[in-house]
């Protein structure tokens, strides 16, 4: 039996077997550190390109308001106000300050340094402050996407004259305006404030902010209920039979629908056969309900299943029906698990895009949102969108509006963390 | 994490002269130069519990050394330290010594893989992996490379089922999964498995508590042929499994070691009070 | 007592109304799902079959040439174009191949350093950072595979003299996976913790070093539960629309060249569903189809990946 003496494994197959181990280690670790490393290179990315979008180029004009210029005079109500040619007051004023722009062409680099938004800025201003007219009023007014651009060093004056956006004589202006200090860089309101335009300086998240809202509201009002409901009958009420493991199956496999074939209901469905409006957020509530709803059941059974079957029975034994030992017994104890995958399932509806496209939510839509009917984008659509603006000022913008959807997102899902966390109990 | 028992072994001090008070030979707390095996002040602890203190014993060659004792004394951590089987566990924290062949299994130059390969393991419960019969034996001997081709392979695969007693029962189909044996027949498999890697010692952890006792005596007639060739270390609950089994016996209590030597001497007349209410069925 | 008796008299009859009421409402909510099931069937067959009136469905299923923009011929079948959704299956199956390329291996490492490699403390701090990647829009994604990846590996292939299509299925695709990483890693430290600690113990104690055991006996015990997470990932990837709408093209191209500019079914979907449209031309109607198409295929792929995941949960329990 000399055989079967020890015999390890040799030394040098030894060394190969720890070094293959090393190797394996190393490609594990390196593979978690790739993700990790991709979330970095994403938030620094996304969060320096924003961060220039807080601060807009603004500019100091000084306005002599002529009487003249309105209908009624100092005594004009708004609406004789609105007639008035606030683009020609800005002109006037911009043309008083540099009396070098004399030909038609130096007038009108002259008058691009100015937004076209400059205008409506000056409208308000003067609606608001009625009594200024006939007055010699200094008022910041948006500089153009290209003078923040230049601020902002993102516009190279190195290059020759015919590759930028800005003349040779449009940047001397532009010197002497900071020199006298009538160029500053600004909080950026218009950012949070206002609702999409094709001038970059003058687009805002806030019609895509409200439309998110409005769109998560419906789409919670619908899904809850729905969701609870239907978790509570599945777990607590549902006879074991075909029709609801056909009902289980469903659930299971409808959460693993691509959102965008939600989108192609809405549309078939909601739009062309009960011709609800498009553009809607109450329609983009509705579909993005119907995408959430299983995440929420599925959540909802796991939580009622987690409360031990004791208590129930402990209900019934003093007398109570069984729907009144599920809603006064079992349902608050499962309520804060149901929260936690209702909040998950909001977060991502939030971020969802796909759908909203296919019924119409890419709208371009200038003005606020005031009810659930009217037009409106979303958040994310609104990142789509201004993602394929060619103009460079759209860029940052587009990380800012990330940032403000990941801070929504990454806030509810640090809430249903929190949620789970404080309200996890083991029985 | 298999760092750690073995820098905390470096800094600690070597403790000299003898630590139990139950001594009935007069040799514990040293190792003896004749045994396969020695733990000295043997020390594991799991996060803040200690599961043993300071246990020193010597394992002798071709003996059957049974480990006895109550539940949570500490015999399966014993047995674990013995093919640090405990690495794997990250919050175990070990200190003291365990010689094989009179060299430190703890020793930082030591090679866990090839320590497991001289000392093996059959567990509680029958653990085959989801694969076939003949490659639940020949995953040892393969990863080590112990067979030059394919032929040496089969012949060592063949043979340790034999020695198994597992081979009459199952050549015929050897390739179906090790996992449709039966409960038994499962254990054998593992324990064919674990000598096919052609260790000294096997280390066996309660291995017939799952098994019914048609099973369980042919697991033991096994141990008893397996003692000619192997050092084999066994902790058990049976009382009457060790007395039929064993040569050594070590009882434990507690985290230590309260009695120990020849097993007929244990059982007929134990020392200890606590030994006596155990192995008389007292308590336990 | 008495008072108790005659209350008790009326009331069961009352309450046994409203529960039934309640009842009712209760399964009324959990047919809602199935509803939902109804509507898109429903919806996406009877549209599609409206369009295959116009184009016949070899046509749509075999043709090899998708343009449905133009009219070649103003006699033409459809007569807005053609509507051979191969180079678009083609398209998807690259992108997602790619996408899986990445997600696989990696997803599966990073389970196996959470699972057998990490201290617990470790686990705990890496597990849920790895998992926000999961929760960020798909928007994002898109937006930083159009804006930083695409440019990036342009510049990268221009250096080596590669020619990268500023629209590449690559850059697409390597984003694609990388969301995905967190899916296939979750699923996949699932089946692995679900192997029985005996298994792992068993291989260490014949001496197998700690990756011989993940890979010869934890790996191969747990493959039924990663090979259904993979087929999950699978239909994820190719259900996934804002990355590839953002950073993949939009013409047609049979290829097979990662580098090169190819389409999708869900960019088509949305390419021909949003901005103007009229909606019974056969251009709005092959969305519908090729929703049937993704709807059907991704049916399948959960269907099968919930039964082998299911079959394998059931084997250790």
């Amino acid at each position: 039996m000399t055989e079967l003496a020890f015999k390890g494994p040799s030394a040098e197959q030894l060394r190969r077997r720890h070094l293959a181990e090393k190797r394996f280690r190393l490609f594990a670790i390196s593979s978690v550190f790739l993700g990790l490393a991709f979330l970095g290179v994403l938030f620094i990315i996304v969060a320096i390109s924003g961060a220039d979008a807080v601060r807009q180029a603004k500019m100091l004009l000084t306005i002599s308001l002529d009487v003249d210029e309105f209908e009624e005079g100092k005594n004009s109500n708004s609406a004789q106000i609105s007639k008035a040619d606030f683009e020609g007051f800005i002109k006037k004023s911009m043309r008083s300050s540099f009396p070098d722009a004399k030909t038609r062409r130096m007038k009108r680099e002259l008058s691009k340094l100015v937004s076209s938004g400059a205008a409506y800025e000056l409208r308000e201003f003067i609606l608001t402050n009625p009594n200024q007219i006939g007055e010699e009023i200094t008022i910041w007014v948006t500089a153009s996407d290209d003078v923040d651009m230049l601020l902002k060093g993102k516009l190279n004056r190195d290059l020759p004259a015919d590759l930028r956006q800005l003349s040779d004589q449009q940047l001397l202006w532009l010197d002497q305006l900071m020199e006298q200090n009538k160029l500053e860089m600004q909080f950026n309101w218009t950012l949070f404030t206002k609702g999409d335009s094709r001038e970059p300086e003058q687009a805002g998240i806030a019609g895509a902010m409200i439309g998110s809202f409005y769109s998560v509201m419906v789409c919670l009002l619908i899904s809850f209920p729905l969701g609870v409901l239907a978790a509570i009958y599945l777990e607590s009420f549902a006879p074991k039979n075909a029709w609801t493991s056909f009902i289980e199956v469903n659930i299971n496999n409808l959460a693993a629908v691509p959102s965008i074939v939600f989108g192609l209901l809405g549309l078939a469905v909601f739009l062309n056969f009960f011709e609800l409006p498009r553009s809607a957020p109450l329609v983009g509530g509705m579909v993005l309900a119907l995408m959430t709803l299983p995440t929420i059941i599925i959540a909802g059974r796991a939580a009622i299943q987690s409360v031990p079957p004791s208590i129930k029975e402990a209900a019934l034994a003093v007398g109570a029906s069984p729907i009144q030992a599920v809603f006064h017994h079992v349902l608050p104890l499962a309520m804060p698990g149901m929260l936690t995958g209702t909040i998950i399932g909001t977060a991502r509806a939030l971020g969802e895009t796909a759908p909203l496209l296919m019924i119409g939510m890419v709208a371009f839509v200038v003005d606020l949102p005031t009810t659930f009917t009217d037009p409106a984008t979303a958040l994310p659509v609104q990142v789509f969108l201004w993602s394929d603006m060619p103009e460079t000022a759209f860029a940052e913008r587009t990380s800012a509006a990330i940032l403000v959807l990941l801070a929504f997102v990454g806030t509810l899902n640090l809430t249903a963390v929190i949620l789970r966390n404080k309200f996890e109990t083991r029985y | 994490m298999e760092n750690n028992p073995i820098e905390s072994l470096i800094n600690s001090p070597i403790t000299e002269g003898p630590i139990m008070e139950d001594v009935r030979h007069g040799e514990e707390g040293y190792v003896d130069m004749k045994a396969k095996m020695a733990t000295k002040d043997l020390t594991v602890s799991y996060a803040k519990v200690q599961a043993l203190k300071g246990v020193s014993l010597n394992i002798y060659p071709n003996e059957v050394t049974a480990l006895i004792g109550p539940s949570g004394c500490g015999k399966s951590t014993f047995i674990r330290s013995l093919n640090r089987m405990n690495d794997t566990i990250s919050v175990c924290n070990i200190e003291g010594q365990v010689f094989l062949d009179g060299e430190n299994i703890y020793d930082p130059a030591r090679d866990v893989v090839q320590l497991r390969t001289q000392v093996g393991m059959v567990f509680q419960k029958p653990n085959p992996f989801p694969k076939s019969i003949f490659e639940n034996v020949a995953y040892g001997p393969k990863i080590h490379g112990l067979a030059a081709d394919d032929e040496e392979l089969h012949g060592i695969v063949l043979g340790s089922l034999e020695r198994a007693g597992l081979l009459d029962e199952v050549k015929d189909r050897l390739n179906v999964p090790g996992t449709s044996l039966s409960g038994g027949q499962q254990q054998r498999l593992c324990i064919a498995r674990a000598i096919a890697v052609r260790p000294d010692i096997i280390l066996m952890d309660e291995p017939c508590s799952a098994l019914d006792p048609i099973a369980t005596k042919r697991i033991e007639e096994l141990i008893t042929e397996l003692k000619a060739e192997y050092t084999i270390v066994i902790v058990t609950h049976s009382m009457q499994q060790a007395r039929r089994l064993s040569d050594k016996i070590a009882y434990f209590h507690l985290g230590s070691i309260v009695e120990h030597g020849e097993t007929a001497e244990v059982f007929e007349n134990p020392v200890d009070e606590r030994t006596a209410d155990y192995v008389l069925g007292r308590i336990g | 007592m008495r008072e108790a008796t005659q209350g008790s008299k009326a009331a069961p009859q009352k309450r046994f109304w409203t529960e039934r009421l309640i009842m009712a409402v209760l399964i009324l909510c959990s047919s809602v799902a199935i509803l939902t099931t109804i509507g898109i069937v429903a919806s996406l067959i009877f549209e599609s079959i409206r369009f295959f009136q116009i184009v016949p469905i070899t046509d749509f299923l075999f043709g090899l040439h998708w343009s449905p923009q133009m009219a070649i011929r103003e006699d033409q079948v459809g007569s807005s174009g053609a509507f051979g959704a191969i180079p678009l299956l083609v398209g998807t199956l690259l992108i997602s191949a790619v996408a899986l390329t990445v997600a696989g291996p990696v997803g599966l490492m990073s389970a196996v350093f959470l699972s057998e490699y990490a201290s617990s403390s470790v686990r705990s701090k890496i597990k849920p950072t790895l998992e926000i990647l999961a929760g960020i829009p798909t928007v994002v994604y898109g937006f930083f595979a159009a804006i930083v990846v695409a440019p990036w590996l342009r510049r990268g292939g221009e250096a080596i003299g590669l020619d990268v299509s500023s629209e590449s299925a690559l850059a697409a695709g390597l984003v694609m996976g990388i969301m995905t990483i967190p899916f296939v890693s979750s699923i996949s430290d699932d089946a692995i913790t679900a192997v029985p600690t005996s298994l792992k113990e068993g291989a260490l104690a014949v001496g197998s070093t700690r990756s011989e055991a993940i890979k010869k006996v934890i790996i191969p015990a747990a493959l039924p539960g990663i090979a259904g997470g993979l087929l999950l990932a699978t239909s994820r990837v190719i259900g996934e629309t804002m990355i590839v709408v953002m950073a993949a093209g939009l013409t047609a191209k049979l290829t097979l060249n990662p580098l090169d500019a190819v389409t999708t079914v869900t960019v088509q979907i949305v390419t021909l569903l949003t901005g103007d449209q009229e909606f019974d031309s056969p251009k709005t109607l092959s969305a519908f189809a090729l929703g049937l198409m993704l709807f059907t295929v991704t049916l399948a792929l959960n269907v099968t990946a919930l039964k082998i995941v299911k079959a394998y949960r059931e084997q250790y329990d």
